[in-house]
């Protein structure tokens, strides 16, 4: 499996692909401060930020669009690729740390062929890493959307993946 | 103005209310050592350099950002002061690449000025360095993110001098970088080339490309015939780069320079600048004439014409078609030069001397090259020549003036205050007003053009005409007069624009460090060249005439249009 690049261009194409996006930045039209919500709304409507989406917001919202890549790329919850259908979240803690993340998360990568904060190239997985999820006594925890899974070894993390197509 | 009272290391002042804490010092024989700040761009706090102990504050303050209150005491040299200042320096050492003796910006270096001032004998941090790729795609620039300590500076050159917000900083933490939107090298986002990055940029994070091996290695092939053309602004501003004070005419020394590197001949883009003003004036008049459309704009500012090809493609046609002065003397050089001395045009190598890193990319068009070979082989900017110097071992305080070449090396004042704003404008009105009216001037000196403002306007009564005109330096200016003409409310009939502050004596590739100051000496010292010299009208330049005469016909004849005029096109980055 290849992780995906960053789709989408800003040279043209689909206008009807536009339309979303429009509407959403009509919605906050003449909105100070709109530029977080609108990326938000965007990334939802989209399933992440597009290059050619981010130059649409840029262009009309006039704030250049270096600086709206600044903001997409300050804050971990915009992305600038493809989601998977199924987000891996493994907590890399104090407590997880101590108790093996990192060689569940090494597990992980070598299953899915992915490095942290990519996707496999059929979308079905994301990897990422957190801080923490709060969840120490089950340590070492991942989620996996909204599940969450603890006492983790290497064996044992690979097959929780079936369940997620 | 109100004034509040401040106490500054002890000494009791009136400052200004709105002056920062390090203004204030500043104006009063106080430095601050600051590494972030710049005193002509928006201060940003980043480094923190240039903290002082204000009395009654928690902490250290940055002077930079820091506004003086009435009754304030600021102590800016006590040993919490110093250690902090230290400190920071050794932190951004720390995580910087420690190559100082081969790096570009040697003995050239803010970061590396400031290491020295402080007294920082030993890195006592080993820190993680950044690993990133260069970005020297494009023929003008290169920039290494590794040597980046995220001042800011060239974020606000580019976004408040220019308008043409290249640079955002992005991500965070260590992997804050400097960059282009999603992370594109220059070529493809909307970078003109102008450099005012470069020239505001503390480290080696951005400089000018160097082409000095290549011009070496041409110097030193004995089939090649090797000439240089030396644009009028660097004739003022090349000493600072080789121990002088700002604003001193080197011009003599330059040309003997230039022949001892071993360069064949040494000509003057002054020459070719008095060609533009005949091409590029009598365009005019066809234009005012004929019906053509109007205003005209120039087009000798490379970064100037990227920007307009890139930000207002549908104002292409008010744009003259006279090629700048770079690209008529390259032309020339491989065409009437070589048919009059005999030589090939595959072996003649044609340098220029430029303040500019824009006319680097400007070289390498495709349009400027005839039979497979460029017009302008190779770019120098002022700085680049001032190594070449160095690296020749030549003592340029005592090298005697030499004269340049003929026939390309006569020139008149006309020529010379290309190198300023307003110089362009000036030149062609000397001209044009004379063609127009047939009477000589009484007075060929046009004030009101001159000078840093950003936008100068002027309208001169030429027989029944109202002529008006406009100046505008820095793409920021050029920005407002666009929208203007976009929206139909310039009624100017000749506008010049040039992409950076000043014009060309504050062009991108010139001598770093920079300030108003140096730029209004610099500009002085090209009127005193205009001033002292023996013919000061481009149509008067009797190599220009001969030329015309016996080999390029009449201006914009068909000789000039194929030889000295262009065409633009719209460029697409994304």
């Amino acid at each position: 499996m290849e992780t995906k690049e960053t789709q989408g261009c800003c040279c043209g194409g689909n206008k009807d692909r536009f339309a979303k996006v429009d509407e959403i930045l009509a919605h906050y039209k003449g909105v100070k401060g709109a530029l977080i919500p609108v990326l938000q709304e965007a990334q939802n409507a989209y399933g992440f930020l597009p290059k050619d989406i981010i130059s649409r917001i840029a262009q009309t919202l006039k704030i250049p669009v270096s600086q709206v890549y600044g903001v997409v790329t300050f804050y971990s919850q915009f992305h600038l690729n493809p989601r998977g259908r199924n987000i891996i979240r493994v907590c890399q803690g104090t407590a997880c740390h101590v108790r093996g993340a990192k060689a569940v998360l090494k597990a992980l990568e070598d299953e899915l062929r992915i490095a942290p904060g990519q996707t496999t190239t059929d979308e079905r997985f994301t990897l990422e890493t957190v801080a923490c999820l709060g969840a120490c006594g089950l340590a070492p925890v991942l989620m996996i959307n909204d599940d969450t899974h603890g006492r983790l070894t290497p064996e044992t993390v690979c097959k929780l993946l079936d369940r997620y197509q | 103005m109100d004034m509040v009272n401040v106490t500054i290391d002890g000494r009791k002042l009136q400052v200004p209310k709105s002056a920062t804490v390090l203004t204030a010092a500043k104006a009063s024989g106080i430095k601050v050592p600051s590494l972030c700040y710049h005193p002509e761009l928006r201060p940003e706090g980043a480094c923190r350099v240039c903290v002082v102990e204000v009395e009654g504050a928690k902490s250290l303050v940055a002077s930079c950002v820091y506004p003086v209150n009435e009754g304030m005491v600021v102590h800016t040299n006590t040993p919490a002061v110093r250690e902090a200042r230290k400190m920071i320096v050794e932190l951004l050492l720390a995580n910087h690449p420690q190559d100082c003796l081969s790096c570009q910006r040697s003995t050239n270096c803010e970061l590396q000025d400031m290491a020295a001032d402080l007294g920082i004998r030993k890195v006592r941090f080993d820190g993680e360095k950044k690993n990133l790729p260069l970005d020297c795609n494009n023929p003008a620039l290169v920039r290494d993110p590794n040597k980046c300590i995220l001042c800011g500076r060239c974020i606000k050159a580019c976004s408040d001098r220019q308008g043409v917000d290249v640079y955002s900083f992005a991500k965070r933490g260590f992997d804050t970088t400097v960059t282009p939107a999603f992370d594109v090298g220059l070529e493809l986002s909307p970078c003109t080339y102008c450099g005012q990055c470069a020239s505001v940029c503390p480290t080696a994070a951005i400089v000018e490309k160097d082409d000095t091996q290549a011009v070496w290695d041409a110097i030193s092939d004995p089939s090649k015939h090797v000439i240089v053309q030396t644009a009028p602004a660097t004739r003022v501003a090349l000493g600072e780069a080789l121990g002088m004070n700002s604003g001193n005419i080197v011009t003599g020394k330059m040309v003997s320079s230039l022949r001892r590197l071993g360069f064949d001949k040494v000509f003057d883009t002054d020459f070719t600048a008095d060609l533009t003003i005949l091409e590029e004036g009598h365009e005019l008049l066809h234009r005012l004439q004929t019906g053509g459309q109007l205003p005209m704009i120039t087009s000798c500012s490379p970064g100037w014409v990227n920007f307009i090809e890139i930000t207002y493609p549908d104002l292409l046609p008010h744009l003259s078609t006279a090629k700048s002065p770079q690209q008529m003397f390259g032309a020339l050089a491989k065409t009437y030069y070589a048919e009059k001395t005999g030589i090939d045009p595959k072996n003649i190598v044609s340098v220029s001397i430029m303040p500019c890193t824009a006319k680097k990319a400007e070289a390498v068009r495709p349009e400027f090259a005839h039979n497979g070979v460029q017009d302008v082989d190779f770019v120098l900017t002022t700085r680049e020549l001032a190594r070449m110097i160095k690296e020749a071992g030549i003592d340029f305080a005592a090298i005697p003036a030499e004269e340049y070449d003929a026939p390309f090396g006569i020139a008149t004042g006309a020529g010379v205050i290309f190198g300023s704003s307003g110089g362009v404008m000036e030149a062609a009105l000397r001209t044009v007003v004379e063609v127009l009216t047939g009477k000589e001037l009484e007075s060929i000196d046009f004030k009101a053009v001159r000078g840093l403002t950003g936008i100068k306007e002027a309208a001169l009564q030429v027989g029944d005409l109202t002529v008006k005109v406009a100046v505008a330096n820095t793409l920021s200016n050029a920005r407002l007069i666009m929208d203007k003409i976009r929206a139909g409310e310039a009624d100017y009939h000749f506008i010049e624009i040039m992409a950076c502050p000043g014009g060309c004596i504050g062009g991108g590739g010139q001598p770093v460090p920079v300030c108003e100051e140096t730029r209004l000496n610099r500009i002085a010292a090209i009127y005193e060249c205009d001033e002292s010299s023996q013919i000061r009208k481009s149509h008067e330049n009797p190599a220009v005439k001969e030329l015309y005469d016996t080999w390029l016909g009449k201006p914009l004849g068909e000789k000039s249009h194929h030889l000295l005029h262009t065409h633009y096109r719209a460029q697409v980055r994304c």
